[in-house]
């Protein structure tokens, strides 16, 4: 048995978990990174648009904070978020921008002078003050009150994941490259690391480590059409998932982009939104703001999709062999815009449609995009259930995004979250807490399991096909666990995708080859995949109410009363075919903003009993404390200082609001 | 102005057979040896090689192996020589190629198997060997307003910085044929971009010891192979000659 002792394993190399190497590389720990890919393959490079960040440097960002943001958070969330993490997360993210702009990251910047934009369809002027000049500028994103959105022209993502990776090489941060994790070694509700599969030689290794972080991305591959990148299966929620003890989080809040093209379902960016670019119908018409007068295209990603998904069963769509699409259209910002901002873009539009978005319209609908649900963990990103497993990024429900996820918001969570989350693991690891004395024979009893599973998948010539079964779980999740959603329907679902994981365990491989092995590697991962969507499903199925990206049309409401809970779903027993499901309260009590309308989508909710007294406390707050500065009205109302690392706590300077002790 | 129905891909109606040659090899097998192996397939409406190689791997041969992750032009994983050129395959309409594809991996880059190599293990030696990072003595003071750059230097900055490590150019490269250790033009344009970062306080002396020799700028025979297939059109063939300007000045 080969056996590595290392620190910190962290799981997943892209920003997020690259991130958090760095951080506890730093505190003098050590640490491998284990990835599917070569790092800078990972996912994240794939974010376009930005990520945001309450700089308040461009003019039309100027009063921005991390007030501002936090409330766009929440509102985005559809309350569904925890109103602490997200303090403290608004409250790191110029920290994250600043920190990478020192490591590299080539942030647009402000120009000062006039410029022209498009805000609404019209061209304006937008004058940047000569102060402003060379700091980082920022773009508009759906759901925000300000231009917030910090970016490097459309690609952002990139440029942060490639400052991330050359950082850990010159932290001399190994990071192991086609190597999988197959299971977490554990005992007795500790995690103790994980068997890990090398993709090329097959050879398996048992990792050992004081503390176990999962930064695998989400889960969009369980679903038909997705813009996530094809490793994006879930599978690190699955083996969180499998150990029977750590939680998973609102599986079912999954975000629809509204603007992936068709048909290949290849993102582009809300920053064509942001900048000024229009959704129109099959005739042409921009139908956005008799739906949305205020927000319109800009509304959170959850009411667009729905919004496009309407226009389109009321047979506004354009027909395609493909099924029903809209149209993007940037032609509106002109071509210098385009081929200077949004050129990623571009190219896709060129490769993949042999259009050109300069002058011609996007064929776009709604597509998978993100998952807000994961390994539920607390601030510190431990698990709840589980210790000494960490999780962050997407494939954590850490939870700052609810039911919704604002754009711009998960690439700076990835960033943020791994400077957070790093320090408390740190912490952790230089504490006697962590200490551990496992026999190797637990090592061994998961080595030599994970082993046999392998052996069996290879020897046993079961009659069905992994990709058969692969194919259906995905039409199933985009046909009836999709935007909208309904009893019937996720009835339906749930009972197939059980039939699903049965046919799963009676599967037949062609090739017996154990090194590199692609059927092999889609067969192992496939019931993990299963148990995702189960736990998607079912959580869907069971909340019979409307929040953020869950839509149900047979309980349109938004339920405050008996859903303001976050789902929790853990797999108590393998051989089980549903998860087990359970509830954590959300605290109205303790909220700084009260559950209330959005200011977009449907005003329809029901109120929780505690809401109404707790919005009189928080007006009584805000009436005693007239006239004291925003950080001690803040204080009062929901403290979190106290949650972050003490390195973070310090506050943002702004062009407005110099640094008191500079 | 709606777009034209002729130009899009998805509307296109075709019935062709395509033939695609793939070459074979598994290095982890002693019994493999490097062969030629055909599929073919009907092609589809928008159909890209990753599309193709998807279905060829899961209706006849699950044994293929090949690299994608975004499969949108944007990560770098799908290198391989298509009908003989560097180029990225996601991104590769079957339709703007004839009837008769021939796919093989990229050379030059240790072949992992079939159409994948390890590029990522390059990246990491050409990112270990020439610092790719910005060298700054103070830690950034996350706290305070960042430091200011002209605009225009951080779009100069970014249009270098889209190199996406893809291993294309490297494919392209007679001199990296010859010279295993050459930095081929992803490592030289990598060094054009901290050059140009006023943030990097590395000096013209500092860029010379890691690229002013036959292993760095001095080795480029101007071929430019490299500038004809890069992905992302970086102008490597301006980086170049630029680099090897500023390193020959170099005392």
């Amino acid at each position: 048995m080969k056996l590595v002792y290392t620190d910190v394993l962290v799981i997943g190399g892209g920003l997020a978990g690259l991130r958090a190497a760095i951080g506890v590389k730093r505190r003098g720990l050590d640490t491998v990174v284990l990835s599917l890919v070569p790092a800078k393959r990972s996912h994240s490079a794939a974010a376009q648009g930005g990520m945001q960040a309450s700089l308040a440097n461009s003019a039309m960002g100027r009063g921005d904070n991390e007030d501002v943001h936090f409330e766009d958070t929440v509102k985005g969330s559809d309350w569904g978020c925890d109103q602490q993490v997200a303090r403290m997360f608004v409250h790191t993210a110029p920290k994250a921008v600043r920190e990478l702009a020192g490591w590299g990251v080539p942030w647009n910047r402000v120009r000062s002078g006039e410029r022209e934009a498009v805000v609404n369809a019209e061209k304006i002027t937008i004058s940047e003050s000569p102060e402003a000049h060379g700091l980082i500028t920022a773009r508009d994103f759906g759901g925000t009150k300000k231009w917030r959105t910090c970016y490097t022209s459309d690609g952002t993502g990139h440029a942060m994941l490639f400052a991330l990776g050359d950082q850990s090489i010159a932290n001399g941060i190994p990071v192991m490259e086609r190597k999988e994790a197959l299971a977490l070694i554990h005992e007795g509700g500790r995690c103790y690391g994980a068997v890990v599969r090398d993709l090329v030689t097959g050879e398996l290794t048992s990792f050992v480590a004081r503390a176990t972080v999962i930064a695998t991305g989400g889960y969009g591959r369980i679903y038909k059409v997705s813009t996530n990148g094809i490793i994006c299966e879930g599978t690190g929620m699955g083996i969180a998932l499998e150990t029977g003890v750590a939680e998973l989080g609102n599986m079912e809040a999954v975000q629809f982009h509204p603007t992936a093209i068709v048909p290949a379902g290849i993102l582009t960016t809300e920053g064509c939104r942001g900048d000024g670019g229009l959704l129109r119908d099959v005739d042409g018409h921009r139908f956005m703001p008799d739906y949305e007068p205020e927000k319109k295209e800009l509304a959170s990603r959850d009411v667009v999709s729905r919004r496009m998904t309407e226009h389109m069963r009321k047979g506004k769509g354009v027909k395609s062999p493909y099924g029903d699409h809209l149209w993007l259209d940037i032609t509106v910002l002109g071509r210098a815009h385009v081929e200077k901002n949004l050129r990623e873009v571009k190219d896709i539009c060129h490769y993949f449609l042999g259009i050109d978005p300069a002058v011609d319209w996007i064929p776009v609908r709604p597509t998978q995009h993100y998952s807000m649900g994961g390994i539920r963990t607390r601030h510190t990103g431990e698990s709840t259930t589980l210790k000494g497993l960490f999780a962050c990024g997407e494939a954590a429900c850490w939870d700052l995004h609810g039911f919704n996820r604002l754009g711009g918001n998960s690439v700076a969570e990835t960033v943020v979250a791994g400077m957070i989350v790093s320090e408390f693991i740190a912490d952790f690891c230089q504490s006697d807490e962590s200490e551990i004395s496992i026999p190797t024979s637990l090592v061994r009893e998961f080595h030599a399991r994970e082993q046999g599973r392998l052996d069996e998948l290879l020897a046993t010539k079961g009659s069905e096909r992994t990709s058969d079964i692969r194919r259906r779980m995905e039409e199933i999740m985009i046909d009836k666990v999709g935007i909208f959603r309904t009893g019937v329907e996720l009835d339906e679902a749930v009972e197939e995708l059980q039939q699903l994981l049965h046919r799963s365990r009676n599967l037949g491989l062609q090739s017996s080859v154990h090194g590199a092995n692609p059927e092999l590697v889609a067969a192992y991962r496939l019931q993990k995949m299963l148990k995702v969507a189960l736990c998607v499903a079912l959580g869907a199925r069971e909340r019979t109410e409307s929040r953020g990206a869950h839509s149900r049309e047979d309980h349109p409401q938004r339920d405050d009363s008996n859903w303001l809970k976050r789902t929790l779903t853990t797999w108590k027993n393998e051989n089980d075919t549903l998860p087990t499901i359970d509830y954590e309260p959300i605290d109205v009590a303790g909220m700084e903003l009260p559950p209330g309308f959005r200011g977009y989508g449907q005003a329809n909710h029901r109120n929780h009993p505690d809401t109404e007294a707790r919005v009189s406390e928080v007006t009584a707050i805000r009436e005693q404390l007239e006239g004291a500065d925003r950080f001690e009205i803040q204080n009062r109302l929901m403290p979190y200082k106290h949650l972050l690392p003490e390195r973070y706590r310090e506050r943002n300077e702004r062009l407005e609001e110099p640094n008191p002790s500079s | 102005m709606q777009a034209n129905a002729r130009n899009l891909i998805m509307n296109e109606t075709t019935t062709r057979t395509l033939t695609i040659q793939i070459l074979r090899h598994n290095p982890q097998d002693p019994e493999s040896e490097p062969r030629f192996e055909s599929y073919q397939l009907d092609e589809a409406p928008g159909m890209t090689l990753f599309i193709a190689l998807n279905q060829i791997r899961d209706e006849q041969a699950p044994s293929l192996q090949f690299d994608f992750v975004c499969r949108a032009g944007i990560c770098g994983s799908c290198g391989m020589l298509i009908n003989g050129r560097p180029g990225l395959a996601c991104r590769t309409l079957t339709s703007k190629l004839g009837p008769e594809i021939t796919l093989a991996p990229l050379p030059v880059f240790k072949l992992i198997g079939d159409l994948s190599v390890d590029t990522g293990a390059w990246a990491r030696q050409m990112g270990e060997r020439l610092e790719t990072w910005v060298h700054q003595e103070s830690e950034p003071d996350i706290d305070r307003l960042e430091e200011r750059m002209d605009p225009d230097r951080a779009e100069e900055i970014y249009e270098l910085d889209r190199c996406i490590e893809c291993g294309c150019c490297i494919a392209a490269c007679g001199t990296a044929r010859m010279r295993k250790d050459f930095v081929g033009a992803a490592g030289i344009n990598k060094m054009a971009r901290f050059r140009l970062d006023p943030r990097d306080e590395r000096s013209d002396e500092d860029f010379y010891e890691l690229v002013g020799s036959d292993d760095g700028v001095f080795g480029c025979m101007t071929l430019l192979g490299c500038n004809d297939v890069c992905p992302k059109e970086l102008p490597l063939q301006t980086q170049l000659a630029f680099m090897r300007r500023k390193m020959a000045s170099v005392k």
